[in-house]
């Protein structure tokens, strides 16, 4: 028989091991699954962790859409971790994503048609400001009036999405798209493109600020006295009062700086891939690196390959589906099998398995 | 045979490089869908449509397709590795996928692509849509004959022309069948999501509708119509014939297969060029699904009257003299609207009450 005993400390052997093992359990899972559905199990999981990679047809455009799609997932779950370390649920990164490009977007688009070059970069700092400051509703009715972020930033989501299908119908509505909802392309205009800044790359500015944002974290939470206040803070609420922390600067800060880096990744987003405000420009990268925060140990390196990891999965889910044929259901499944498997083999770093006999 | 080696040969020198040497392997036809294949409306038809066409050619074709693709950054990227994976023609079926069709069309000049629902074309984009308000205004017709209360519920997606268009051709019908009618318009902000559009149904159910017509794809609205009792609606994008005789009385359905066909044919004699064409019933592709025995004959001879009369070219539904809502005219005795008013309609006509939510 199989029994838990609780370690003393988490084992971090374990905690770099449990990721990795996660993966390989998701893929024979993910295999039977595949199989299941009369596809080739070897082949499916070849398709979605290799090709993207390697394929020599699609490779070339695979491998930087990669970076393009772990970007604003990195951007976005380095923000997250700092408050999940803390104990500050910020689960509304989505709407702060939408706030932040909205804000960005609406001062860019107020400035149509001037050329100039400074338009970008305003733009990107009222995204920040956006996704802040949407960020500072759950925030500042925490600390005033103790309600939970947790419900308050989810709910304020749909908020924003109302507010995004209102503003693509509405104000920010392309004057010359026949009546047609959304923007104009801010790609495709030049004060505001966020174009590649190395050809063929596929590394935007959003890219490259999320390349930053670990590497800040990262020294944060190691090398400053904040990032030490935040480790306390998460393991013992009590230790870290006696320790000068004051919880409601702990909140807003957290809640801030997730809110900015969801409303960068917005505005990069909206300035670069995606192109133009439309009623579906958010397509769940606020949900998604929550799953990526905690993939990566809510450490800033872990965050770094969990994001790559969680893109490879997308576009090798594509890629699955547009050659083998396999459903858009069963890629979902796929994974949310891998957050599953993170969390069951999690029990691994606190515990250990004893077999035998009860003692 | 002869005939299309030098049909081919003629394309391969008309076409440049690297067409030739497909000849012989089977055309790869690609499809990018907004939504499920299984979801019972917009993407189930064009799915259908798909599989027509591999049911048509046989070998000759070969298709692909990706479903429930994100509009924006992620079906750029759909649509890229379509055309990477060697597609000949892709079809991007939702408004959504406009602006990320372009994109990659630029980098794809070999590459055919046809966008639905949208206003944009280059050399190598077409774009294709359906005049569905013809088939609003049969069944506005018949909801405008069948309504006792005089109330008409319409659950609407989204305030955009083509919304707004169906809105407009559906009264207009109904006025004239019965001139007591009322319309409540509820927009439900989605294009399918049972729950919101059950929520919907109830509230005109409850303003006291007895005919639900909906812009939005699920079969819920017909479910509250059963539950309800002595409320009609109607099949939206597919016939959704399981609601048969009554609640769903008759559909209009969206037949893709056509004119997927017909395109297909196009790249296979390479006489594919880049077109903007607006079909209805006349061409098939909008489709007015059986009318049941819940629908009284006389009135069902006069939806058909009418439908024939549009296929024709005889009737036109946006037929003068009609006001816009504020009471200004806009089309006079005898006018007809033209397509361009008709793509960018943005008004009410008058009659209909509320405004139209920006």
């Amino acid at each position: 028989m199989i029994r838990l005993v609780p370690r003393a400390e988490p084992s971090t052997a374990w905690t770099i091991a449990t990721p990795i093992l996660a993966v390989l359990l998701t893929m024979i899972a993910g295999g039977l699954m595949f199989a299941a559905l009369g596809k080739d199990p070897f082949e499916s999981i070849r398709t979605i962790f290799w090709d993207p990679l390697f394929h020599p047809q699609f490779a070339g455009y695979s491998r930087p859409q990669l970076l393009v799609k772990a970007g604003p997932l990195i951007l976005i779950a380095i923000g997250l971790s700092l408050g999940f370390r803390a104990g500050v649920w910020n689960i509304g990164a989505e709407g702060q994503y939408i706030v932040g490009a909205l804000a960005g977007a609406g001062t860019a688009l107020a400035l149509y048609p001037l050329e100039a070059w400074w338009i970008f970069p305003l733009a990107v700092l009222i995204g920040a400001l956006g996704g802040w400051a949407w960020a500072m509703i759950p925030a500042l009715l925490k600390t005033r009036f103790r309600t939970n972020e947790i419900l308050v930033s989810l709910l304020l989501v749909y908020v924003a999405e109302a507010l995004l299908a209102s503003m693509s119908l509405g104000l920010m509505r392309n004057p010359e798209g026949g009546g047609f909802p959304g923007s104009r392309n801010l790609a495709r205009w030049e004060p505001t493109a966020n174009a590649e800044l190395i050809g063929g790359t596929g590394m935007h500015w959003g890219v490259l600020t999320a390349f930053l944002a670990v590497i800040a974290a990262y020294v944060l939470l190691t090398r400053h006295i904040r990032g030490f206040h935040l480790r306390l803070a998460g393991q013992s609420p009590r230790a870290a009062r006696f320790a000068g922390v004051e919880p409601n600067r702990l909140v807003i800060f957290c809640l801030g700086v997730s809110g900015a880096l969801a409303g960068l990744a917005g505005i990069f987003e909206v300035t670069g891939p995606a192109g133009q405000i439309s009623i579906d420009f958010n397509v769940g990268y606020g949900f998604t690196a929550i799953i990526v925060a905690f993939l990566g140990r809510l450490h800033p390196v872990g965050i770094l390959l969990a994001g790559l990891l969680m893109a490879l999965t997308y576009i090798g889910g594509e890629l699955a589906q547009l050659m083998l044929g396999l459903p858009a259901a069963a890629i979902q499944a796929f994974q949310g099998m891998l957050l599953f498997f993170l969390l069951a083999v999690d029990v691994l770093t606190n515990y250990r398995l004893r077999l035998g006999a009860v003692a | 045979m002869h005939r299309r080696t030098l049909l081919a040969a003629t394309a391969a020198l008309a076409l440049g490089t690297g067409w030739a040497a497909a000849q012989d392997d089977p055309v790869k036809v690609g499809f990018i869908y907004v939504g499920p294949v299984g979801d019972g409306g917009w993407t189930y038809e064009h799915d259908q449509a798909r599989q027509a066409v591999e049911e048509h050619f046989g070998d000759a074709v070969e298709t692909v397709y990706q479903e429930s693709v994100p509009e924006g950054a992620d079906a750029e990227r759909a649509i890229t590795q379509m055309a990477l994976g060697g597609a000949d023609l892709i079809f991007t079926t939702s408004f959504g996928f406009m602006d990320p069709t372009m994109n990659v069309a630029e980098r794809f000049p070999d590459v055919k692509f046809e966008h639905a629902t949208g206003y944009k074309t280059a050399e190598n984009v077409s774009n294709y849509g359906a005049r569905f308000y013809e088939g609003r205004a049969v069944i506005g017709h018949i909801a405008g004959k069948m309504t006792e209360t005089n109330k008409i519920g319409y659950i609407a997606s989204f305030p955009i022309p083509e919304v707004i268009r169906g809105i407009n051709a559906s009264y207009i019908a109904a006025k004239k069948a019965n001139p007591d009618v009322e319309f409540s318009v509820v927009w439900a902000y989605t294009w399918i999501d049972p729950a919101k559009e059950a929520d919907a149904a109830q509230a005109l159910i409850e303003q006291g509708a007895d005919v639900i017509l909906q812009h939005t794809d699920s079969t819920a609205p017909l479910a509250l119509a059963e539950q309800a009792g002595n409320v009609i609606g109607f099949g939206q994008a597919s016939d959704m014939a399981e609601y048969k005789p009554s609640p769903r009385v008759s559909s209009i359905i969206d037949n893709w297969a056509p004119y997927y066909i017909d395109r297909v044919q196009a790249v296979m004699d390479g006489t594919w060029e880049s077109q903007s064409v607006w079909h209805g019933i006349d061409e098939g592709m909008v489709e007015i699904g059986e009318m049941t025995d819940a629908i009284p004959e006389d009135v069902r001879a006069e939806a058909q009257d009418i439908a024939d009369q549009i296929a024709a070219g005889e009737y036109h539904p946006f037929t003068g003299p009609i006001n816009r809502q504020d009471g200004t005219p806009w089309l006079a005795e005898g006018e007809v609207a033209d397509d361009e008013t008709l793509l960018g309609m943005d008004f009410y006509v008058e009659g209909l009450t509320g405004e139209i939510p920006n």
